[in-house]
């Protein structure tokens, strides 16, 4: 019985018993729908094997969109029950649970999806080439992260979620006041999704360094690939220190170790920092992408080129650089004294030069440029506005004597809400909306997007500037609940009058995904957008092989130059084009990192033997297979070529 | 654009209430150190407001003078690459701005950081100690102790050495001054004061578990008179701690406010000094003296305090 019992959920609630009702249902109708439709065999061929960039990016964006979801249902869950005084709706374990799953789901499993999805899908074609260039890791990380993901979301029915908030802070976090598996999870769950995203990080430094279309140097790339690239740079320097800090976390909890205890020598403030050291430069691992994204969008709709390229670039690489060396005002209320907060406080605030450069350079973008207002353009546009009031508030949290009284306050989470929501989640569904027509043939309805945008826009600030002032007024983060004495009821409830507004501008988006579906026009050409660089000179849909033949760069903006300016991309002489053989190892190997992982949550070490045999074994035979890819053949591409054009 | 009015209707909303007739707890300073804050706090929103409505005067006028419904049919924006001296500007303002900012914050933060000054009387020192999830408070030198409630006197300054019974926690009293963590194996030291006589409210604010959220205290800021009153009056009525009353104290849990005479200090003393953590793992005395030293000179708090002993 004991054995079972472990796997119990130590806080059970209706809502908790329906969620594993659901999940149950929901396994089951893909089961039966797979077999019904006989669609086993093509979902292992196209999917769970693929090493094709663009399907591989396809997987990440809808396992960030169901994620996205996941999250939003959270967050609307915390501020009903926030969004008046002494409410019961949920008590402080379940509340507790909920915060700490909506910080984990949103960074690791929704926003980092969505950046690597986006990456995935456009910077090979951005840079004219066939695909990655390790494309079957490429496979190996999508499905470490997927599992993860998986393993995460599976804590909230089997054993219970973590509950100590997505920082985890020791010696909370510890088995003395977290025994429950909740923070195992955690830890596990994260390694595994992060090993996944340090191998993304590696491979896209390869492929974009050296997989170049020829003439395409350096100061030559497109924005967003430029932003690839340094965020990529960060992740790999990045994420091994939290490779590191999960793995004493788990032997603290797993095995007895003493890393982060408060007995025996143990230091709580080493989690904090080393979490933080990871986890500042993972704030730029997310923005800069959604940087490059703005960069692509507002130039293809003021109809210019981006403004200031090289302040651009050069902003980029002083961001990172920085990222490193401000993870101090994290914690400026730790007590390491005046002199260290100085320094922080400075390295913090001067970030917001490099950043203010590039709001400058997109606003100058638009000067002399004729401005289309389309769905994309449009949340470029709010961007600006509501990070800069985020970007600001920044700045004033940077302050460390000031900080003394905006740390762990509201004031703290409105500043990161304004800042990830226009800086992330408004460039994710802008970039969603201006590479849809790549991805799936359709644009998305224009109308119905605005609708979704204006909600979404206004919808975040009525969520997260209430939440100034309530900051201010003493309102720490993370109570379930408060008396009504404190006065903080009104703004609460305006907050979540906000975050109503933002679920319906989402599910606004989920109906217009399936009205475009059902009703757009598939004869949209391969340029809807008129746009600029190189991923819009491929065919829609894009053939497995990306370009018929490797294109030929003069500028960032080589597409715009071949329409307007008389450059040519293309020769027309065909070459055979050697292609990667899919593979079902990644998927293997990465299930079996789940059964690892599942094992090592619950210490049934016999489940972690068989797992990590399982794992040397995929190793091994990848180690000694022999496997030179395949050769698409001249006739064949003329006729896929053909084919396309014929389409138009 | 509705969303621009949106957002100027949000600053002033916010503006309004900020200078409005209910201050909020942090703008209401109530001693010397939230004063700082505060003013801090003002001065930068004022500096980043102009930043703000520079931004949003620029997106404007961009977007009415270069909409595409404006521009004749076969107009062809031009190929800017950029220009030095713009591009100087926009780093050189933010830098004049950042580096004065960076002079008010290291200021200021020396300025929280240290005893207030212009008092005459010596700080009065207060262990406050978390545990799940209450508040203990230790007067050494009038050697009492309360739980989740302080008295303290008006004009003359506080010195809190904090630490915890469990998770990392802050002590934070908005109207006094910001807060600092209490950590299980070190003592944080906070310098505050009141000068204004009142009840303030005061809460753990760093998440600490299931309890957190109720983990709160009073502090009854009155005269010295009132004060040594109120000491008098603890000491002459209120039951001695013994070390297993406070054990029991120690139990997860919330408590209302108690009152005792004595302090825990005296048989559980707070993790400082030789008592201080990061001791790894020595039992005998030997390996206690042998890395105090150098705990002390890897936490400014410790070294500060072992001078002013």
């Amino acid at each position: 019985m004991e054995f079972f019992e472990r796997f119990a959920i130590p806080h059970p609630s209706p809502i908790i018993y329906a969620s594993m009702v659901a999940i149950g249902i929901t396994l089951l109708a893909i089961v039966a729908g797979l077999t019904f439709f006989k669609k086993w065999g093509y979902l292992w061929r196209e999917w769970l094997t693929t090493v094709d960039h663009k399907r591989i990016g396809i997987m990440y964006l809808i396992s960030a969109l169901l994620m996205l979801f996941r999250g939003g249902v959270d967050a609307l869950m915390m501020r009903a029950q926030l969004a008046t005084p002494d409410a019961q709706l949920l008590d402080s374990q379940h509340y507790n649970e909920i915060f700490t799953t909506h910080g984990v789901v949103m960074i690791i499993f929704m926003a980092m999806a969505f950046i690597i999805a986006l990456m995935n899908f456009v910077v090979p074609l951005q840079i004219g080439a066939r695909d990655v260039a390790f494309p079957r890791l490429n496979a190996l990380s999508f499905w470490l992260y997927f599992m993860g993901a998986m393993l995460f979301n599976l804590s909230f029915v089997i054993g219970g979620s973590p509950s100590s908030g997505w920082t985890s802070y020791f010696p909370l976090a510890g088995n003395e006041f977290s025994p429950s598996v909740g923070t195992n999870y955690y830890m596990i769950a994260i390694q595994i999704a992060g090993i996944g995203t340090l191998i993304t990080g590696i491979n896209f430094i390869v492929t974009i360094l050296k997989m170049r279309a020829p003439g395409m140097k350096l100061m030559k790339m497109p924005m967003f690939t430029w932003s690839a690239l340094i965020t990529n740079l960060i992740i790999t320097f990045a994420f091994p220190v939290l490779t590191v800090a999960l793995a004493m976390g788990t032997m603290d909890r797993l095995f007895g170790t003493q890393f982060f205890t408060t007995g025996n020598g143990g230091m709580d403030m080493l989690w904090a920092n080393l979490f933080w050291v990871w986890g500042h430069p993972e704030v730029y691992i997310l923005v800069l992408p959604a940087f490059g994204v703005y960069s692509e969008i507002i130039s293809t709709f003021a109809r210019r080129n981006l403004y200031g390229y090289k302040s651009m670039v050069a902003s980029m690489v002083i961001i990172s650089v920085l990222s490193f060396v401000v993870w101090v005002h994290h914690f400026f209320t730790m007590g390491q004294g005046a002199m260290v907060n100085s320094i922080f406080s400075i390295t913090t605030m001067a970030i917001a030069v490099p950043t203010g450069i590039k709001i400058f350079n997109w606003l100058f973008t638009l000067y002399k440029g004729s401005i289309r207002f389309t769905v994309p353009m449009m949340y470029s546009l709010g961007f600006l506005p509501i990070f800069t009031i985020g970007g600001v508030t920044g700045v004033m949290l940077g302050m460390s004597a000031a900080d003394y009284q905006y740390h762990n306050t509201m004031f703290l989470v409105a500043h990161f809400h304004l800042v990830i929501i226009p800086g992330v989640v408004f460039a994710m569904l802008a970039g969603l909306t201006y590479w849809w027509p790549k991805m799936f043939g359709f644009m998305l309805n224009e109308r119905i997007g605005k609708w979704a945008f204006w909600f979404i826009s206004i919808g975040t600030c009525v969520a997260f500037f209430p939440m100034f002032i309530s900051g201010l007024d003493g309102q720490a983060r993370r109570m379930y609940t408060y008396s009504e004495s404190t006065g903080f009821g009104f703004w609460n409830m305006l907050s979540f009058a906000g975050a109503v507004m933002l679920a319906i501008g989402f599910i606004i988006i989920v109906y217009n995904i399936y009205y475009s579906t059902r009703y757009a026009s598939r004869d949209i050409g391969s340029d809807p957008w008129d746009a600029r660089s190189l991923e819009w000179a491929t065919s829609t849909p894009v053939p497995e092989y990306n370009f018929a033949e490797v294109p030929q760069v003069n500028s960032s903006e080589a597409f715009w130059d071949s329409k307007y300016n008389g450059h040519k991309l293309f020769s027309g002489k065909l070459k055979e084009i050697h292609m990667p053989n899919n593979s079902g190892v990644p998927f293997i190997m990465s299930s079996l990192f789940f059964v690892l992982g599942f094992s090592f949550i619950f210490s049934i070490w016999i489940g972690v033997a068989i797992a990590l045999l399982g794992i040397v074994a995929c190793l091994v035979h990848r180690s000694f297979e022999q496997d030179h890819g395949y050769h698409i053949p001249v006739e064949e591409i003329e006729k896929t070529e053909s084919e396309l054009r014929g389409g138009k | 654009m509705k969303i621009k009015w949106m957002i100027l209707a949000a600053i002033l909303t916010v503006l309004t209430v900020l200078t409005g007739c209910e201050p909020l707890a942090v703008l209401d300073p109530k001693g010397p150190q939230a004063q700082t804050q505060a003013d801090v706090i003002l001065l930068s929103i004022g500096i980043m407001s102009f930043i703000v409505i520079a931004v949003f005067a620029i997106l404007i006028f961009m977007l009415v003078k270069y909409r595409a419904s404006k521009q004749p049919e076969d107009y062809k924006p031009p190929h800017i690459e950029g220009n030095v001296w713009v591009e100087a500007i926009c780093v050189g303002i933010p830098v004049l701005i950042v580096a004065y900012l960076s002079f008010v914050s290291v200021e200021s933060n020396y300025k929280v950081e240290a005893t207030p000054e212009g008092y005459d009387e010596e700080p009065l020192v207060v262990y406050a100690s978390s545990s799940d999830w209450k508040w203990h408070f230790s007067y050494p030198e009038e050697n009492i102790e309360t739980m989740n409630y302080l008295y303290v006197p008006t004009d003359r300054p506080l010195e809190f050495r904090l630490y915890s019974y469990g998770p990392i926690s802050a002590f934070w009293v908005p109207q006094l001054g910001g807060q600092k963590y209490a950590m299980s194996d070190m003592v944080t030291t906070l310098h505050l004061a009141a000068d204004v006589p009142g009840e303030y409210s005061g809460r753990n604010a760093n998440f600490s578990g299931e309890g957190f959220a109720e983990q709160t205290f009073n502090v009854n800021a009155v005269s010295p008179d009132e004060f040594d009153e109120w000491v008098e009056e603890v000491q002459t009525t209120a039951d001695p701690i013994t070390e297993d009353k406070f054990e029991e104290l120690l139990e997860p849990g919330h408590l209302g406010q108690q009152t005792f005479t004595g302090t825990h200090l005296e048989f559980m003393p707070a993790p400082e000094g030789e008592h201080g953590g990061h001791n790894h793992g020595g039992d005998s005395e030997e390996s206690h003296d042998e890395h105090s030293d150098h705990s002390d000179e890897e936490h400014s708090d410790h070294s500060e305090q072992d001078h002013e002993h």
